[in-house]
C-alpha cells in the first residue's frame, strides 16, 4: 500500500542535486606541508645568500644542483614506486637545500648528486617517504659521504684556492689539531658574521639565528628542541672549560663554529625524526647538544653535530614514550 | 573561517561565539508539503506495522509504528501518512522514516493533556522522548547507577551554534518549570546550569546551581565540563552517566517545561542556520521539515557539490540530500559553498606534533593515527588511549597532512563496538 509513496520518494531523490558528503570536522585551519617546507626554505636564504656571496659562483652551482637533483630523485622514486608525485610539497627541495648548506662550496658535481640520492632515496623514500624516515635524511647522506670520501670534507684542503680576508682554516679542525692557541684570532663577532670557513650555508651564524627565530615564532619548528640543543652545547662546553681552560675552548666558540647553529635550528628539528612531547623534546635537544661537545672535545671527529643528532634520532621513539597521561586514563 | 595564526608560538585557541545581546526571536518556518519523522530502530517487516499510508494523524499524536515495540515518535503536524520506509543513517544506524502529508487545518491531539496532570514521570517518559532538544530520558530511568546530578547545557558543545544560548536567554522560565518537573519526577538531587563564563548573571530564580564554562573550544564538551567545571575525571571506559551525571540541553528542559504549562507537546525546533557567508539566522521549524523548505524560506541557494551540514562545524554530519528532515537534535544547519569545502588527503603523518599540542585529552594522536591507519584498533585502544578521546575534532582541524584523524577515531570506536557486540552474541 505504501509503494507509491516510496516510489515517489526515490524519484525525488534521483532528481536531487549531488551534495558533497564527508565527515567532520568541516573546516581546516589551512596549514599545509608545502607551506612549512617553503617557509623553512625561506628561512635558510640569509645563510645561503651569504654563502654564495662569500664563495661565489661555485656555491651557487652546488645549491642549484643539490636542490634540483634532490627533486629529480624524488620524482624518479615516485614514478618507480607508482605513487602520486609529491615533489610539490617542497620537502625534496628543502632536503636538497639543507644538503647544500652543509657541504663545501667546491664539492664536485658527482658528490652532490650522490649525496642527494643518499638523502632522498636511502634517507627517506625507502622508509615510505615524508614522515617515515627514522633519521634526518640530510645527516644520513652527509655521514655516508664523509665515511666514504673523507678528503672531500676536509675544508682546509678543498677551500685552499680561496683568498679570504680572514684565516682560511676550519676553526674546529684547527682547535682539534693545533690546540686552543690556534683559534685565538677568531672573535665571536667575526664568527657570527661568517668570517670563517665551513659548509657553504653553515658559517653565517647571524643569518641562521634569524632564520631559526623566524621559524620558531611562526611555529614551523619546535623551540624546545632548538633551545635545549643550544643549551646542551653551551653548558657542556662551559663545564669543559671550567675543568681545563688551557685545553678546551669556551661555550661561545662551540656555539658559533662548525654545524652547531644549523644543527640546532634546521637539522635536529626535522619533524619525522624528532619527538613531539615536551619533556622528550628537551631531553632530545639537550642530549644532542651534550653529545656534540663530547665528540668535539674527547672524540676523534672534528665536529660532532651530525653523529650526535643521529644518535638522538635513534633513541627518539623511546624518548617519546615519556608522555602525559591521557584524560581519564585507567591505569 | 578557522585559519592558522600567523604567529605559531602559542597553541591555537578557538573561541565559542557568545550571545551578549538579547537575541531577536527565531523566524518561524512552516513545512510546505510533507514532513518526515525518523524513528530510531530497524525497519521491520510489513506485517508487524501498525501504521499505514493513508492513516490520518494529528499534531502531537504519538505514533508507534510497531505493535510489539514501545518506540515512538510524536507527529509534528496534522495530516495523512504517505509512506513508512527504512532509512539508513551514519555508521550503520537504522531508522524507520514516516512521511506525512501536511493538511491545511491543524488539530491538536489531546492524549498528552489527559495524562499530564496524573503522573509527571510517566507523562515525560511516554510522550516527551522526542521533543526539541531530544532529552536522553532513557538515562534517567535505567536501573544502573541512579542519576543524582542533572547538568543543563546553556551553550552548545560545538562552535558557531547559538541555539541553546538563545533558549536559555529567551525561555528561562520554561527551563525553570522543566527543572521543577524533572526534579519531582525522577528524584534528581542536584541541577546545574552550565553557561559561558561571561554570561553567568540573571539565573538566580531558576532553582539550580550555576557553573561557568570556559569560552575556549571544546570546554562545553560534556567530558570537559565534568573535568574542568565539576572537577571529576570520567574514566576513559565509562560515561558521564556512569558517575551519576546526566546532560540535558537547555532546549530539552525548556520543551518539557512548556509541555506541562500548555498541555501540548512542543514540536518546533529552534535552529541556527549558518549560510554561505557565515551569517547566522535563528529559525524555528517543525521537526521533520525537509531542509530544502528551510533553505528556500531563507533564500539560501544550494548548488551541485555544495555541502549541507546538520550540527556544528566540528562534529556535525553532512547530509546527502536536500530532502533530509530536521530532527529533534538538529541544533544547526550549515550550508557550505563548494569553494569552502575542505578536503582530506592521503598524505602520511609527518609527525609535526600540532595535534598533540591542541588535544584537550592529552592523547598521543601521532602514534594513535598510525595504528588506526593500519586498522589496529584494539592496540590503539589498549596502548594509545583511543577511548580517552572526547571527540572534539581539533586534531583533524589542525592536521598539516589533512589526515581525517577524527573519522579514523570514530570508525575505530564503531568497529570495536561492533566486534564487542558480535562477541557478546557468540557467548550467549
Amino acid at each position: 500500500m505504501n509503494l507509491p509513496g516510496r516510489k515517489q520518494r526515490r524519484q525525488s531523490m534521483m532528481n536531487n542535486k549531488k551534495l558533497i558528503v564527508s565527515h567532520a570536522p568541516f573546516y581546516h585551519n589551512g596549514s599545509r606541508i608545502s607551506s612549512a617546507s617553503y617557509n623553512i626554505l625561506g628561512a635558510t636564504l640569509p645563510a645561503v645568500l651569504m654563502g654564495i656571496y662569500i664563495y661565489g659562483v661555485p656555491a651557487l652551482g652546488v645549491v642549484a644542483l643539490s636542490v634540483s637533483s634532490a627533486m629529480l630523485w624524488e620524482l624518479l622514486m615516485n614514478r618507480l614506486m607508482k605513487l602520486p608525485v609529491t615533489i610539490g610539497d617542497g620537502n625534496a627541495a628543502l632536503i636538497g637545500m639543507l644538503f647544500a648548506m652543509l657541504v663545501p662550496a667546491t664539492l664536485p658535481w658527482w658528490v652532490v648528486i650522490t649525496g642527494t640520492f643518499t638523502a632522498i632515496v636511502i634517507g627517506q623514500q625507502i622508509y615510505g617517504g615524508i614522515g617515515g624516515n627514522p633519521f634526518n635524511p640530510v645527516i644520513v647522506a652527509l655521514v655516508i659521504l664523509m665515511v666514504s670520501w673523507k678528503d672531500i670534507f676536509d675544508f682546509d684542503t678543498v677551500l685552499l684556492n680561496y683568498d679570504f680576508d680572514f684565516a682560511t682554516v676550519y676553526p674546529l679542525a684547527a682547535l682539534k689539531h693545533f690546540g686552543l692557541s690556534s683559534v685565538d684570532s677568531f672573535t665571536p663577532g667575526a664568527l657570527l658574521m661568517g668570517q670563517q670557513t665551513g659548509g657553504l650555508g653553515s658559517t653565517f651564524g647571524l643569518g641562521i639565528i634569524l632564520g631559526g627565530i623566524y621559524l620558531i615564532f611562526r611555529g614551523y619548528i619546535r623551540w624546545e628542541i632548538s633551545i635545549s640543543f643550544l643549551g646542551g652545547v653551551l653548558v657542556t662546553a662551559w663545564l669543559f672549560q671550567l675543568a681545563n681552560p688551557a685545553v678546551y675552548a669556551g661555550p661561545v666558540f662551540h656555539l658559533l663554529t662548525g654545524y652547531t647553529l644549523i644543527g640546532a635550528f634546521f637539522l635536529a628539528t626535522e619533524n619525522s625524526s624528532s619527538p613531539v612531547n615536551f619533556i622528550p623534546m628537551l631531553i632530545y635537544g639537550a642530549g644532542g647538544g651534550i653529545m656534540t661537545v663530547l665528540i668535539r672535545n674527547i672524540g676523534i671527529y672534528v665536529d660532532g653535530v651530525f653523529l650526535a643528532i643521529l644518535l638522538m634520532n635513534l633513541i627518539n621513539p623511546l624518548l617519546d614514550k615519556i608522555r602525559p597521561n591521557a584524560l581519564g586514563k585507567v591505569v | 573561517m578557522i585559519k592558522r595564526a600567523f604567529w605559531g608560538l602559542m597553541p591555537p585557541q578557538i573561541e565559542y561565539e557568545l550571545l551578549y545581546a538579547t537575541p531577536v526571536g527565531p523566524r518561524s518556518i512552516l513545512p510546505s508539503k510533507t514532513v518526515t519523522l525518523l524513528l530510531p530502530g530497524k525497519y521491520e517487516q510489513k506485517d508487524k506495522l501498525a501504521l499505514y499510508a493513508g492513516d490520518r494523524i494529528q499534531t502531537g499524536q504519538k505514533l508507534r509504528p510497531y505493535e510489539d515495540n514501545d518506540a515512538y515518535v510524536i507527529s509534528s503536524v496534522t495530516g495523512t501518512v504517505v509512506a513508512v520506509a527504512p532509512f539508513a543513517g551514519n555508521f550503520g544506524q537504522a531508522f524507520t522514516s514516516i512521511t506525512i502529508q501536511v493538511a491545511e487545518k491543524e488539530k491538536i491531539d489531546g492524549a498528552f493533556a489527559a495524562v499530564c496532570s496524573d503522573s509527571v514521570g510517566n507523562a515525560v517518559t511516554d510522550f516527551l522522548a522526542c521533543v526539541p532538544g531530544k532529552p536522553p530520558l532513557e538515562l534517567l530511568t535505567r536501573s544502573q547507577t541512579p542519576i543524582h546530578t542533572l547538568v543543563i547545557c546553556g551553550m552548545d558543545a560545538d562552535l558557531m551554534i547559538a541555539t541553546n544560548q538563545h533558549i536559555i536567554k529567551t525561555q528561562i522560565d520554561a527551563v525553570a518549570r522543566g527543572i521543577k518537573r524533572l526534579k519531582n519526577a525522577y528524584g534528581i538531587e542536584k541541577v546545574i546550569i552550565a553557561v559561558p563564563r561571561d554570561l553567568v548573571s540573571g539565573f538566580g530564580h531558576v532553582g539550580a546551581d550555576l557553573i561557568a564554562v570556559d569560552t575556549g573550544y571544546p570546554s562545553a564538551n560534556h567530558r570537559m565540563i565534568m573535568y574542568k567545571a565539576l572537577k571529576q575525571v570520567v574514566p576513559a571506559d565509562k560515561n558521564c552517566e556512569d558517575l551519576g551525571v546526566c546532560f540535558f540541553s537547555a532546549e530539552a528542559v525548556a520543551s518539557i517545561g512548556s509541555a506541562f504549562e500548555k498541555g501540548e507537546i512542543p514540536v518546533t525546533k529552534t535552529i541556527t542556520l549558518i549560510d554561505k557567508d557565515m551569517k547566522k539566522i535563528m529559525i524555528s521549524a517543525r521537526i521533520g521539515t525537509p531542509v530544502s523548505d528551510i533553505l528556500r524560506a531563507c533564500d539560501v541557494s544550494v548548488n551541485e557539490r555544495d555541502r549541507i551540514i546538520f550540527g556544528g562545524p566540528m562534529t556535525g554530519t553532512a547530509v546527502f540530500s536536500e530532502d533530509h528532515p530536521i530532527g529533534p537534535d538538529t541544533d544547526a544547519i550549515i550550508v557550505q559553498d563548494k569553494k569552502d569545502v575542505a578536503l582530506v588527503s592521503d598524505y602520511p603523518c609527518v609527525n609535526c606534533g600540532e595535534c598533540i599540542r591542541i588535544c584537550p585529552a592529552n592523547i598521543q594522536v601521532n602514534m594513535l593515527v598510525r595504528f588506526l591507519e593500519a586498522g589496529e584498533y584494539q592496540t590503539a585502544a589498549d596502548e594509545y588511549d583511543l577511548y580517552s578521546c572526547i571527540e572534539c575534532g581539533l586534531c583533524s582541524l589542525v592536521c598539516e597532512s589533512k589526515i581525517p584523524i577524527f573519522q579514523y577515531i570514530r570508525l575505530a570506536k564503531y568497529e570495536l563496538a561492533r566486534k564487542k557486540a558480535a562477541e557478546a552474541i557468540d557467548d550467549e
